[in-house]
């Protein structure tokens, strides 16, 4: 295999994680805080289309993303008004607003299927991303790459070595205890439920403004629900999120670049083998955790809560 | 400042009224979202064409009988998986292999014609939904992985296996290279209740599910199995309910009956397979098993609501070249208001001052 080639695969490998780095670690926070939303996709697909259309309209790379991230929270601000305070249930209400997300972007998105924007271009650093191969992959990604990985650091930062996260996460484990010794336990999960609107609304934008520089009604195609299953992947921990991605990114990578290798499996089975590939790590993570009762998982994951004082 | 207090016993008022609420809610909230989005066709013409016109017309009547039966059929089966706990999102998957497997048998019997083949059709259908849905039990079951995820996957993976199915076995060996299968032999077709029209047999055999399910959860030991595993998880456990059985049986009757749905879609309006099988139903049905509060009954109620806004939003696509998406809009706006106001069964809302 020559230099080039490795370095298409790296950077196409990264292309395809982004996304699902961005929203799986969103969801991480949500989850941490004893709630599961299932909108992941519909926050998504919001994310991806106003991160195009601002980015058509304005062409600023900055404001698109910016515009991307506050559609996601709105969105999100729905979720988290109907769980939060009129405590209803999670899973419905989040399929509620993937179903929403998916029909509402696909409306407004009609006037923009047939216009083509300027793609966020990868960054150039002088010297640095010329030195032969260590440049290409250290130094020469889209800047929005690096802000996933900082936003997983962020987030593992904010989870264990802050009082705010020690409050969330003990808000995920146990909401009345939590409550009991005067934690707000509405307010934070509100505010993680933003976030993870915040972080889909990015990984969307990726989608449409790194990924394919057009919009395309559903063009999320499950990716909300495959970083889902990355959380789970993940055991609840931040890195890991990154490994999971990686290993997502180059299955799908993986089946583009099949048929360059000669293998004569038909186009759709090759297409199968992201949605498969989630089943079959799934399964694997809990074959490997066998007999050990997972730890990490927020014990309050999807359960209402309620003070009644 | 608002507060929920919660009742001593729900409210039955409540219970009635805030379909009604719910429902009024979505509707202003529709008319002021078009009067924002629609800024040169008028709203009032839109929303008649949306919501009265299916109802007043005969033809448009009958479609929309078309597509309740199937939301009727896999919204049941939702209904009572979910009232046990167990969230089978991917029924669109179980849809589609049921729909393979029962069309399957009408490729292979392409020239027979027996009073049995129909039957036989159904049988596989529910068995390809039961198997797809099988699937998800077992890895819940063996391994404990979550059946959300495994399902949904696996409905995308349905779609894709669909696509090389057309193009490989089933597809029309005379059919030009289409993806589609050869079109159904008469006696493989469901049998039409309403002359003229598109509305067959699988309309009444939706109705008569319904109301064996709603008669074996009330007087059946099963029904209170599923009912107590989903709201009481623990006295469950107390009560020696085997777990494991409500995941098989809330994802096998489930999976079945969605199967069962794809082979009516096929063998019904379309009359042969094509890839235009997956119409967003096993979706749409979840939003219908919801509306309908888990109640056998109710799923038929829902599925035609449900059903109207399916025809009100392709003849807003025909009428005013307006997406089909406002159908998804409304289905997912109405959801959310039934889930806020089903609150005020449970809880009275009370304003109060704050006291600084």
């Amino acid at each position: 295999m020559n230099e080039g080639l490795f370095i298409n695969i790296i950077i196409g490998i990264s292309i395809a994680s982004v996304p699902l780095i961005f929203a799986a670690i969103g969801e991480l926070v949500v989850e941490r805080s004893g709630v599961l939303n299932l909108g992941v996709e519909g926050m998504m697909i919001v994310g991806a289309l106003l991160g195009f259309v601002v980015q058509f309209h304005t062409g600023n790379p900055f404001l698109a993303v910016l515009a991307a991230m506050l559609g996601g929270m709105v969105i999100a601000s729905i979720f988290a008004f109907l769980t939060q305070l009129l405590l209803t249930n999670q899973v419905a209400t989040g399929l509620a607003l993937t179903l929403f997300g998916l029909g509402l972007s696909a409306f407004v998105g009609r006037a923009y299927t047939e216009v083509v924007i300027q793609r966020i271009t990868s960054i150039h650093i002088p010297l640095l991303s010329d030195i032969p191969l260590v440049g290409p992959l250290l130094f020469s990604f889209n800047p929005l790459v690096y802000l996933s990985l900082f936003m997983v650091y962020l987030v593992w930062w904010f989870l264990f070595k802050t009082k705010q996260g020690l409050i969330l996460r003990a808000i995920g484990d146990n909401h009345d205890a939590a409550h009991a010794i005067g934690h707000n336990v509405v307010r934070y999960r509100v505010m993680a439920i933003l976030f993870g609107g915040a972080m889909a609304g990015i990984g969307g934008a990726f989608l449409s403004l790194v990924q394919v520089p057009i919009w395309g009604e559903g063009m999320t195609a499950g990716r909300g629900w495959i970083a889902l299953g990355l959380v789970v992947f993940a055991s609840w921990q931040p890195f890991r999120i990154i490994f999971g991605a990686i290993l997502f990114g180059g299955i799908s990578i993986l089946q583009l670049h099949a048929q360059g290798f000669d293998i004569t499996i038909s186009a759709q089975y090759l297409s199968m083998l992201p949605y498969l590939a989630t089943i079959v790590i799934l399964v694997s993570l809990r074959i490997r955790l066998k007999n050990k009762t997972n730890r990490t998982v927020p014990n309050c994951l999807g359960r209402i809560f309620h003070s009644t004082t | 400042m608002l507060r929920l207090i919660p009742r001593v016993e729900n409210s039955t008022a409540m219970v009635l009224l805030s379909p009604l609420l719910a429902l009024t809610l979505t509707a202003l909230s529709a008319y002021l979202i078009f009067i924002f989005i629609l800024v040169d066709i008028p709203v009032s013409s839109v929303f008649f064409t949306l919501f009265v016109e299916p109802l007043i017309d005969s033809y448009y009547f009958s479609e929309l009988l078309v597509k309740a039966a199937p939301l009727m059929i896999i919204g049941l089966g939702l209904s009572i998986g979910f009232r046990a706990g167990i969230w089978n999102i991917g029924a669109e998957g179980q849809y589609v292999m049921g729909g393979i497997a029962g069309s399957a048998v009408a490729v292979y019997f392409f020239d027979v014609e027996a009073l049995w083949l129909l039957p036989l059709m159904a049988i596989a259908g529910i068995l390809g939904g039961m198997f797809y849905a099988g699937i998800a039990a077992f890895l819940r079951i063996k391994y404990q992985v979550n059946e959300i995820l495994v399902t949904l996957m696996l409905s995308y993976v349905a779609v894709f296996f669909l696509s090389s199915m057309l193009q490989g076995p089933l597809q029309d060996p005379s059919g030009f290279n289409f993806p589609e299968s050869r079109m159904f032999h008469d006696s493989a077709l469901m049998p039409i209740i309403w002359q003229g029209t598109r509305v067959h047999i699988g309309l009444i055999i939706a109705i008569l599910l319904s109301f064996i399910a709603w008669f074996g959860i009330k007087k059946h030991m099963f029904g209170m199995q599923i009912k107590i595993s989903g709201s009481a998880p623990r006295a469950a456990k107390f009560a020696g309910f085997d777990d494991n059985k409500t995941v098989w049986y809330s994802l096998l009757i489930s999976g079945g009956l969605a199967g069962l749905a794809g082979l009516f879609e096929a063998a019904g309006p379309a009359g042969q397979l094509t890839p235009g099988l997956p119409a967003f139903y096993g979706f749409t049905a979840i939003i219908v098993a919801f509306l309908a509060r888990l109640h056998p009954i109710g799923v038929l109620f829902s599925a035609l609501l449900i059903a109207l806004s399916y025809v009100g939003g392709e003849n807003v696509q025909i009428d005013y070249d307006l997406p089909k998406s406002i159908t998804q809009i409304f289905q997912g706006m109405l959801l959310f208001y039934f889930l806020a106001c089903d609150i005020l069964i449970k809880y009275k809302v009370v304003f109060f001052k704050t006291k600084n």
